[in-house]
């Protein structure tokens, strides 16, 4: 497993720090959003300081207390924010303009679990704590039984983010629920509220913690894990944010997932590479979500398991040791 | 009400309602008792502390275990306050008198124990003011924090307004009390010396308190429902849980008094206030909030048995049939559908036997709790695959017992002290009922 995309390190190259900066004074100035902490205190110093380089291109700014301010273009720097506060802040606000979305194609599920190891080596979790745990399922007796790979489905009305006393599990616009173990108070009523089992605690010690220990904490990865609180998948929201697929989506050899962008109704498979219309990929395949009828509008959608062209194994690996 | 009672003296009265008050072999044998076994079970909390929430039988299906029947159980007993004080008592039920302080010791002493059971429940205790700092208005959690902690306050200052004029009868008139003991009740007394405009204030104050007593009380149990109904899952997706829940706790809760009542009354001799006739009607109060919840019991399982849908098939089929069912079928039956039964015969509403039915109707209504809660999350929407054994099925450990009975150590604690310092039954008001009109105070 390659771990340097989990850590962000201060040694950045110069032209990857200039790259965020650019991306930054962007979104400020086309969103205009209120995230711009700096912006009132640039002000103020822009009214004090009267002898200075002008550029004379002023650029309209929105506070983060809601007021419109004038500041040159030469004078507004990226904030000077760092380690686990802009993690958590990124991590709040999710990347803008995009709604993740995923599509499982259970045709072509064999239950190969690769998906499975790779998330589990990614977020630091024992055998039996799945972010992504592929079931045997059999709707009917009579109807075939199938694999499906089952994660969080990041739902877009989500009972685990309604019920959570804290503000610990959250939506973010790009569509992603998140969890902040910072903050989870061990509750576990979000695990309750679920439908589809897809949040798992970390009853203990989590899996070789101590090696851990000076770890920063990443929300967009939900490692370090922490005893006491909750983890669950989270579309890899730290793979998306360096322009890669989520770690399950590369892993898989069958071609299972398609993972994109729904305002750009685009989907990528992460075996072939290959992207699509996701329009067209759920139309043609007769695409479906999972307990729609809950109207917890999951973002994961189902592709149905026809057209086989092996036979469905039922699982033979041992279960994980008692915990 | 026997007409020679009213022949008493104050004197009399207070002697025999305040005679417990000392500090005796029995009472530092059994507070010694509690006492260990409490640090017994903090130890049990210690380990838990240090090794986490997996010190116990709960894992990522059954997240819930027994801790929160635990919860649900205590916050049930708690309502009782409500039904006795406020409901029965305002509809001026006379014979209530020497058991509305009972009703409030248990009220309290479990309501304020509720809040702790909690917190045993919880992954990150030392995180618990994040609740009141980072606090969501959309959580039902929230919810029961902010009723569960009015309904305490409220039962708390219920419990002492009444006792003020006790006090200043006591620390006057009791001549057996221990002497340090006086002048903490001169100080709780506030000064009262039974003037018709003290005594106007503090009985509109109760009556107030009586009144919001009863939406308090409905919402803590109504609020604690919800936090199972608002979820999907089969045997909690329901709209009746907010009565359910409720009709249960008064089921629960007059059974507790009961079981009080008998031992104040073996304990402290006062076979002269709480009679035959108290247990008679407390007895029928039991039957009656019993039936009430057998209707609701009727309703919660026979619905979703005639519709049958997928997932309550399966629920109901583990219950009344498989895994569940040898226990379901005991606390049905045995607590719920045989005492109301046997309480429709005056002969067993007698003290013992009806002590005896209380027991059982009390155990039940905990396991009832853990019926509510565990079994529902055996059998999730989708299956429990590939995990360990101890995943998909749900046994408690011995440490997760332990850190369980020590609410319970506490609310007896609560209760022995609260009764064995302040008399068991209102001084004031029964001397006022028995035709003493106004006490004298030099
Ligand atoms: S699948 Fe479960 S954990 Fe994921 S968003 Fe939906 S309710 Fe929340
Ligand atoms: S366990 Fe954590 S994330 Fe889940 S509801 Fe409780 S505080 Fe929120």
């Amino acid at each position: 497993m390659e771990d340097n995309h989990t850590s962000h390190s201060p040694d950045e190259s110069e032209d990857q720090k200039n790259s965020t900066r650019r991306n930054f004074l962007k979104n400020l100035g086309l969103a205009g959003v209120g995230v711009a902490t700096g912006a009132a205190a640039l002000y103020s110093g822009h009214i004090f300081e009267a002898k200075k380089e002008v550029s004379g291109d002023q650029k309209v700014l929105l506070t983060q207390d809601g007021k419109l301010v004038q500041v040159d273009s030469l004078e507004i720097k990226a904030m000077e924010k760092t380690g686990v506060a802009l993690h958590e802040m990124e991590g709040r606000e999710g990347i803008p303009g995009r709604r993740w979305v995923m599509v499982t194609d259970l045709s072509k599920c064999r239950n190969a679990r690769k998906c499975i190891s790779a998330c589990q080596d990614a977020h630091q979790l024992r055998p039996e704590q799945y972010h992504m745990n592929t079931l045997q399922m059999q709707d009917t007796p009579g109807t075939a039984p199938y694999n499906m790979p089952k994660n969080c489905q990041h739902c877009d009305n989500p009972p685990c983010v309604a019920v959570c006393p804290v503000d610990a599990t959250y939506k973010r616009q790009d569509g992603i629920v998140l969890i902040d173990n910072v903050r989870c108070i061990g509750c576990r009523f979000c695990m309750a509220a679920c439908p589809y089992s897809a949040r798992i605690f970390n009853w203990i010690e989590p899996k070789d913690a101590a090696t851990h220990l000076d770890q920063e904490y990443n929300v967009e990865l939900n490692v370090p894990q922490k005893v006491g609180t909750i983890s669950k998948c989270l579309f890899s929201a730290d793979r998306l944010r360096e322009g890669k697929l989520p770690y399950c989506v590369e892993a898989c050899p069958n071609g299972v997932y398609y993972f994109g962008d729904e305002n750009e109704d685009a989907v990528t498979n992460g075996t072939t590479k290959e992207t699509v219309r996701l329009s067209k990929l759920l139309r043609d395949n007769a695409g479906y979500q999972l307990m729609p009828e809950l109207g917890t509008k999951p973002r994961v959608y189902f592709l149905p398991p026809k057209n086989r062209l092996f036979p469905f194994e039922a699982a033979t690996e041992t279960t994980p040791e008692k915990v | 009400m026997n007409m020679d009672d009213n022949k008493l003296t104050l004197e009399k009265i207070t002697s025999d309602l305040t005679h417990h008050i000392r500090i005796n072999k029995g009472f530092l044998i059994w507070m010694g008792f509690l006492t260990v076994s409490l640090l017994v079970c903090l130890y049990a909390y210690s380990i838990q502390l240090k090794t986490g929430l997996g010190v116990a039988g709960i894992r990522d299906y059954v997240t819930w275990g027994m801790y929160l029947a635990n919860f649900v159980f205590f916050v049930a007993a708690s309502l009782i306050g409500m039904l006795i004080s406020a409901v029965l008592g305002l509809i001026g039920m006379k014979w209530l008198t020497p058991i509305t302080r009972i009703a409030e010791t248990i009220a309290v002493a479990f309501a304020a124990v509720a809040g702790l059971v909690i917190v045993s429940d919880m992954g990150r205790p030392e995180r618990l003011a994040y609740v009141f700092l980072y606090g969501r208005p959309q959580s039902p959690i929230l919810w029961d924090v902010t009723v569960i902690t009015t309904y305490f306050v409220l039962s708390l200052l219920l419990l002492f307004l009444p006792l003020i004029a006790d006090m200043a009868i006591i620390h006057r008139k009791a001549d057996s009390l221990p002497s340090w003991l006086k002048p903490v009740y001169k100080v709780l007394s506030l000064n009262f010396t039974d003037n018709p405009a003290q005594n106007k204030i503090i009985n509109r104050a109760i009556r107030i308190l009586l009144i919001l007593l009863i939406p308090a009380a409905l919402s803590i149990h109504t609020v604690t429902s919800w936090l199972f109904a608002v979820t999907s899952r089969a045997g909690w997706d329901s709209t009746v849980f907010g009565p359910y829940f409720v009709s249960g706790a008064f089921v629960a809760g007059s059974a507790a008094v009961i079981i009080a009542m008998f031992f104040f009354r073996k304990n402290y001799k006062l076979q002269d206030y709480l009679t035959d006739l108290h247990f008679n009607n407390m007895g029928k109060v039991l039957a009656t909030v019993s039936l009430v919840y057998l209707y609701f019991n009727f309703n919660e399982f026979l619905v979703p048995g005639y519709k049958l849908k997928r997932a309550d098939a399966i629920h109901l089929q583990e219950l009344f049939a498989g895994k569940d069912a040898i226990l379901f079928w005991v606390v049905q039956i045995g607590g719920l559908i045989l005492p109301i039964l046997f309480m429709l015969f005056r002969r067993f509403r007698k003290p013992l036997p009806i002590m005896f039915i209380s027991i059982a109707v009390l155990i039940a209504a905990w396991f009832k709790r853990y019926i509510i809660v565990v079994p529902t999350q055996e059998h999730p929407f989708l299956p429990i695959q590939h995990v360990p054994q101890n995943f998909i099925h749900y046994s408690p450990t011995l440490i997760e017992t332990l850190i369980s009975v020590a609410p319970f150590i506490l609310v007896l604690i609560i209760i022995t002290l609260i009764s064995k310092f302040f008399p068991v039954i209102p001084l004031h008001e029964t001397a006022r009922e028995r035709g003493i009109e106004h006490i004298k105070f030099d």
